[in-house]
């Protein structure tokens, strides 16, 4: 008598514990997809975004390594070639008559030269890529920094936001892009990259220009830019979260 | 041993747990499932563990993959180090939410959504990663006030002298009565203590230093840690050591009066059976 009660006691539980996982695990799918919950998951982007940026200052650098530690295999991740026959042409020719366009909300829109690029004040960064997926690599980044840029085309007081916009399509409609405000804009660290570990920007890894934006995470560091966008805000592109990953769920401040 | 004399001769209800005790214990216990799935959504995305700065592909030291084998159908095979298993079905390769055989880490039964999906398992990390922060440091702020700590968790002399008794208790099964049983044995205490106090602080520190910004904010985070990818590490193996203290915490309320147990975490009331001498274990 008393053991089969025991028995039955634990297999209650032991069921119990399954028909209980398996509900919680089937809510957890269904909360995942509900759009009042999703907007409750998101509200911790900004006190992630406000507790990190309490903490970091503008000086605050991304670690800067070796040489040696630059990593033999680099992985290219997202696109890693462009379809677009302009592009393919430009590529073929070393991109020579490749113009980068600097515009919006600017006192003075521009359109930039690969030689143009390289000819203003750059930086030479040893630096960890961390990819959201989980992986990290090392390498040498040469390009021309963000701040001097800005300063040279104004930005007009009510600009909030670079947005980048790319040449490739991830996706079969949308181009890639990209933005970050004008607290990263600013860093030191943030370069308009057009050598890659010595070398010119390979087209897998973005060529002729990708950001690196050195405190957050990889998809942020867009490649194949060809327009600098200076904006109020971004609601009015793409799907208004900021970026292609963004309008896909992942985080604009990306700093985690 | 509780004085026999001292012992009540009737079952006798205590107030165990505090308020604050109870609600964090169960916020603490949401969190932590929640941080474990939506954690293997995550690790799903990348599955595969290295020491230092970055992740040399021939340097893993733990991976799960997907591979096809001589006579054309796949396997999951999981490598530790040199050692290679075959751990098809449940990770490397097993059966998504959909029915059809997926290349996945861990298996589907074991992420947060089911399916494949990073966006939103960063999502639930790192919303319930900021609850168990601020739960945690609720908790603290209230273990310090109120003396919790010093009173219910720190071990007394006596106790340490005697822990090899304790250990022989509880491979008896025999667990405390009587007087015994209003305060926490010896090896609990020093359970919840390396919890409390070392696997979930390093549980956080772990995790911001695989953040790019906290790397720049603090970067002696790196140098504690040896690296960004030995953090994703050491992460991966506190998050396992929790996840192995919540089994055998689980099992010891189930198999020492799981409702009594249970009750006491709900409503603070704990049932103190009378110190009779005898191995009434109740059924």
């Amino acid at each position: 008598m008393g053991n089969r009660r025991t028995l039955t006691r634990r297999n209650f539980l032991i069921r119990g514990a399954a028909v209980g996982g398996a509900a919680f695990l089937g809510g957890c799918d269904q909360l995942s997809q509900s759009p009042s919950f999703r907007d409750l998951l998101y509200r911790a982007e900004g006190l992630t975004q406000r507790a990190q940026r309490l903490v970091l200052s503008q000086h605050s650098l991304a670690r800067e390594f070796t040489e040696a530690d630059i990593s033999k295999h680099f992985k290219a991740n997202g696109s890693t070639s462009v379809a677009d026959p302009q592009y393919q042409r430009a590529a073929a020719d070393g991109f020579t008559d490749w113009k980068l366009t600097i515009d919006g909300l600017v006192e003075r829109p521009t359109a930039l030269t690969l030689a143009e690029l390289r000819a203003l004040p750059s930086r030479t960064q040893i630096t960890r890529h961390d990819c959201v997926e989980g992986w990290s690599a090392i390498g040498k980044w040469k390009g021309a920094q963000m701040a001097p840029l800005l300063q040279s085309v104004g930005l007009k007081p009510e600009a909030r936001y670079l947005v980048f916009h790319c040449t490739d399509k991830l996706s079969m409609f949308t181009n890639y892009y990209e933005s970050i405000d004008l607290i990263d804009a600013f860093h030191p660290q943030t370069i308009l990259a057009y050598e890659m570990n010595d070398v010119p920007l390979t087209v897998p890894h973005g060529a002729p220009v990708r950001l690196r934006v050195e405190r957050q995470i990889g998809y942020k560091q867009a490649k194949y830019i060809e327009r600098i966008e200076a904006v109020a805000s971004f609601d009015a592109i793409g799907d208004g979260r900021g970026g292609f990953w963004e309008d896909r769920g992942y985080e604009w401040y990306a700093g985690i | 041993m509780a004085d026999v004399a001292a012992a009540p001769q009737h079952a006798q209800i205590v107030y165990r747990h505090s308020l604050m005790v109870r609600i964090t214990h169960w916020v603490n216990a949401l969190c932590l499932l929640v941080l474990l799935l939506s954690g293997l959504q995550i690790f799903n995305a990348h599955p595969a563990l290295y020491l230092g700065s970055t992740s040399n592909p021939d340097r893993a030291i733990l991976s799960m993959d997907a591979v096809q084998r001589d006579d054309g159908t796949f396997a999951g095979i999981t490598t530790i180090g040199s050692h290679t298993f075959d751990t098809t079905g449940v990770f490397g390769l097993s059966y998504g939410p959909g029915g059809q055989l997926e290349d996945r880490g861990f298996p589907s039964w074991l992420t947060l959504p089911s399916y494949r999906d990073l966006a939103t398992g960063r999502r639930w990390h790192f919303f319930f990663a900021w609850l168990l922060v601020l739960n945690g440091a609720a908790y603290l702020a209230y273990a310090a006030w109120s003396g919790h700590v010093r009173r219910d968790l720190a071990p007394t002399r006596s106790q340490l002298r005697n822990i090899g008794r304790s250990v022989w208790e509880h491979i008896r099964f025999h667990f405390p009565k009587g007087e015994d049983a209003k305060s926490y044995n010896v090896l609990q205490k020093l359970a919840y203590l390396a919890v409390i106090f070392g696997l979930l602080p390093l549980m956080v520190l772990t995790g911001l230093t695989m953040s790019p910004a906290m790397d720049a904010a603090f970067p002696f985070l790196l140098d504690i840690f040896g690296g960004r990818q030995s953090a994703r590490t050491i992460h991966f193996l506190c998050a396992s050591a929790i996840t192995l203290f919540v089994v055998v915490h689980i099992f010891m309320v189930l198999v020492s009066g799981a409702w009594n147990n249970i009750r006491s975490m709900v409503t603070g009331r704990y049932i103190i059976v009378p110190d009779t001498g005898e191995a009434a274990d109740g059924k």
